[in-house]
């Protein structure tokens, strides 16, 4: 046991703090005004941000998982918005590829994606299939060589403004989930249509959108992966994306956490800082516990993942914990600010509306409960 | 960053295991039903090198760390929470006093028999009107020149009464409070030296807990530990540590009650399937689980810390908050899980349960470790 940062991993951490206090921070109002932060993921892509744990030969940072996990988690505490494009982008959008692409498809999106020329995203989703991902209606039937694909997909995170799509279709829905097979769909392919945008609690800035196939038409070698593996694809990255999740909630939590304790250090009523009354210094230790549980737990999933071990029950162990607790916290810290963290006027409520996705995308904590009492 | 336990770490596990199976964990009920210490235990953990874990060689330790310490207490009190917090005083709270603030003669004297486990070890601070205000104490040290006399009485000592050396606290100058406490070294057989009431209590009770009182007890001087005045100072810091201790007993009673509750959950048949198929249970246990899961690698960071040589006393605040919560919680679900067989002493989760609400009051209530916390935000 070491739990010290590398050298390596501090560095990422020093320049990826930096660049989220200089360049996302001012970005924030913009993005709370439904802007997508395409300038930002452009700087991100030159500092190498947009491809961390990717290869170096597909011109990836070729760092290793927990550097990643730094990055969402530093990046989480100013913008949860920023870090979840990312998590997408890089575990569900650019991974499949990495994992199951041909030579010739990973030379073709990869360096693309790692450079953040083009923005990854991921298509499984339906307005039936949620936590049931099996369910999927999606069809692609075979055509000579090609696939017509036919459905729509929901709740598509970089939707619209991604290049890139990994899209889950039935090419035999007999088999159920073994039919499932996955394919690359550029963004720009006839039928493939931009739905509507979702108007959301938070995460303002990042899109999630619905997406409508119409007779979309794809030659073979948009396939990823072979014909009835998709299930098997969309579930590979489960652990990596649930990590991300948590390491996001994380972020949130402790963006919220310095917020707070700061204003309880700041506020003064009855002639004394606030956080010279228990009330109010006990809650902020509860916090402040529970942000460092969340934390390990994060990071201990993270750590078997870099050494390639099997992690499912740990990432839902840190994903489970680490949402539960980035909505407790956030909700805590609104109401040390009391009246004002309920205004536009701090940015105390955007932690706040940001923190309760993390209990439901990446698998709900529902379903965290039900993959680790099947480990018991 | 690294979370794997080394070998030696999980093998100190194994074995410390297979002893808590073996030798603990069947007489863990009568001895909890009968309030009886058992020395023979503390013997046989002594003969594996238990009682001294992580002390040199030379002092009659095995040479291992605190968090190789830690999953020891964890595993004990994973059968007997009593057995846990024997060691666990015995370590954390009389020979790391010794270890940290003794003179080579006070080491090689009073820690390395404890350490073999010749001799067990205590600690008394508390008082009846000081608890968590530790410095509110009345005990008195008296220098006659060549010896001190202490007069006072202390409370709520664990492993009073079987102890054989005892590092506590008294006022060797009580105008100046906190910087007039020295600790000293008492051996069992000083004369005005003498064991009061045993309580009776909720939990732990194979652990005595007993008050302890100086008459005209005569000191010798080379039993001051420490320097004189810095009895507040080496109070604290021990704490730090006993924290650890307490954590990783608190982790292991969480775990002991997950462990019964999973597998009762699995072979209880209801409504003709095992309860653990309904979601109102397994979702229950799956919480748990995530819980003794955080409490677990806090308690470990905060015992790794110790052991690198950095510094821990808000990882082993936090460790405690959230192991005693957790061990609380836990337990109490778990009894839930066994319905009314839990509550009966057929079953071993009502012990568990008893034995859990102690760790949110002893070694620093959660209320102090949440002003410790909150001091270093």
């Amino acid at each position: 046991m070491n739990l010290l940062f590398t050298e390596e991993q501090k560095m990422v951490q020093a320049m990826v703090r930096d660049f989220a206090e200089k360049e996302i921070a001012p970005f924030v109002p913009r993005m709370e005004d439904g802007e997508f932060p395409r300038e930002v993921l452009k700087k991100m892509g030159e500092l190498g941000l947009m491809g961390i744990p990717i290869p170096a030969k597909y011109k990836g940072s070729e760092l290793d998982f927990i550097s990643y996990i730094i990055t969402i988690h530093e990046i989480s505490k100013v913008s949860a918005t920023v870090g979840v494009i990312l998590s997408v982008h890089t575990s569900v959008g650019t991974n499949p590829i990495l994992y199951f692409g041909t030579e010739e498809q990973k030379e073709k999106y990869i360096p693309k994606l790692a450079t953040g020329e083009y923005i990854g995203a991921f298509c499984l989703t339906e307005s039936s299939a949620g936590s049931d991902a099996a369910s999927l209606k999606t069809r692609a039937v075979k055509s000579g060589n090609q696939y017509i694909l036919n459905g729509s997909k929901i709740f598509i995170t970089n939707g619209g403004e991604a290049d890139v799509y990994i899209v889950f279709a039935s090419t035999n829905p007999e088999l159920g989930k073994n039919g499932i097979t996955a394919f690359i769909v550029e963004k720009d392919t006839p039928g493939f249509i931009i739905g509507k945008n979702e108007k959301k609690m938070g995460l303002h800035g990042s899109k999630t959108i619905e997406i409508i196939l119409e007779n979309v038409v794809l030659s073979e070698d948009a396939r990823l992966g072979q014909e009835g593996e998709g299930y098997k694809i969309a579930m590979a990255n489960l652990e990596a994306g649930r990590i991300g999740i948590a390491a996001q909630a994380l972020g949130i939590s402790e963006g919220a956490f310095s917020l707070a304790a700061k204003y309880a250090q700041e506020r003064h009523q009855f002639g004394k800082p606030i956080i010279k009354n228990q009330g109010i210094s006990f809650k902020l230790a509860d916090m402040a516990t529970n942000i460092e549980a969340a934390k390990l737990l994060t990071y201990r999933a993270a750590s078997m993942k870099s050494e390639g071990k099997p992690c499912g029950k740990e990432s839902s162990f840190a994903k489970l914990f680490s949402s539960r607790t980035a909505v407790e916290v956030t909700n805590e810290a609104l109401q040390i600010f009391g009246g004002y963290g309920y205004t536009k006027e701090y940015p105390i409520e955007r932690y706040f509306r940001d923190a309760k996705i993390t209990e439901i995308y990446e698998g709900t904590s529902e379903i965290q409960k039900l993959v680790i009492s099947k480990h018991l | 960053m690294k979370f794997t336990l080394s070998e030696e770490h999980e093998m100190i596990r194994k074995m410390v295991r297979d002893f808590a199976k073996n030798e603990v964990e069947p007489t863990a009920a009568i001895r909890d039903e009968e309030e009886r210490f058992d020395r023979e235990i503390f013997n046989k953990m002594a003969e594996l090198g238990l009682t001294g874990i992580p002390w040199p060689e030379e002092y009659g330790g095995i040479g291992s760390d605190y968090l190789a310490y830690a999953i020891a207490v964890e595993e004990l009190s994973r059968v007997c929470a009593s057995t846990g917090v024997t060691l666990s005083a015995h370590t954390s709270l009389a020979c790391w006093p010794i270890f940290k603030f003794g003179t080579e003669e006070q080491k090689q004297k009073y820690l390395r028999p404890m350490a073999e486990g010749k001799k067990i070890g205590a600690y008394g601070l508390t008082e009846p009107g000081s608890g968590s205000d530790a410095g509110g104490m009345k005990t008195t040290a008296k220098d006659m020149g060549d010896h001190y006399v202490l007069n006072g009485s202390k409370i709520f000592i664990t492993n009073g009464g079987v102890a054989d050396i005892y590092v506590v606290f008294a006022l060797t100058d009580p105008e100046s409070k906190h910087k007039g406490t020295t600790a000293f070294i008492i051996e069992s057989d000083y004369e005005g030296f003498s064991v009061g009431k045993k309580e009776k209590k909720l939990g732990i009770r194979s652990s005595p807990t007993t008050e302890i009182i100086f008459q005209d007890c005569r000191v010798p001087k080379e039993n001051v530990l420490g320097n004189v005045g810095e009895g507040f100072k080496i109070a604290m810091m021990t704490l730090d540590g006993g924290r650890n201790g307490i954590a990783a007993q608190a982790v292991g009673i969480a775990q002991g009650a997950l462990d019964h509750a999973v597998e009762y959950a699995k072979n209880r048949v209801q409504f003709g399937k095992p309860i653990i198929a309904n979601q109102g249970i397994s979702f229950k246990l799956a919480d748990m689980a995530t819980s003794v899961e955080a409490a677990r690698l806090l308690t470990y960071q905060a015992a790794w810390l110790e052991s690198a040589g950095l510094p821990y006393g808000k990882a082993s605040a936090m460790a405690k908050l959230f192991a005693g919560d957790t061990a609380m919680k836990v337990t109490t679900e778990a009894v839930q899980v066994f319905g009314g067989y839990g509550y009966t002493k057929e079953y071993p989760v009502e012990r568990f349960m008893r034995d859990a609400k102690i760790t949110q009051i002893y070694e620093g209530t959660q209320e102090i470790q949440r002003l410790v916390i909150s001091r270093m935000l």
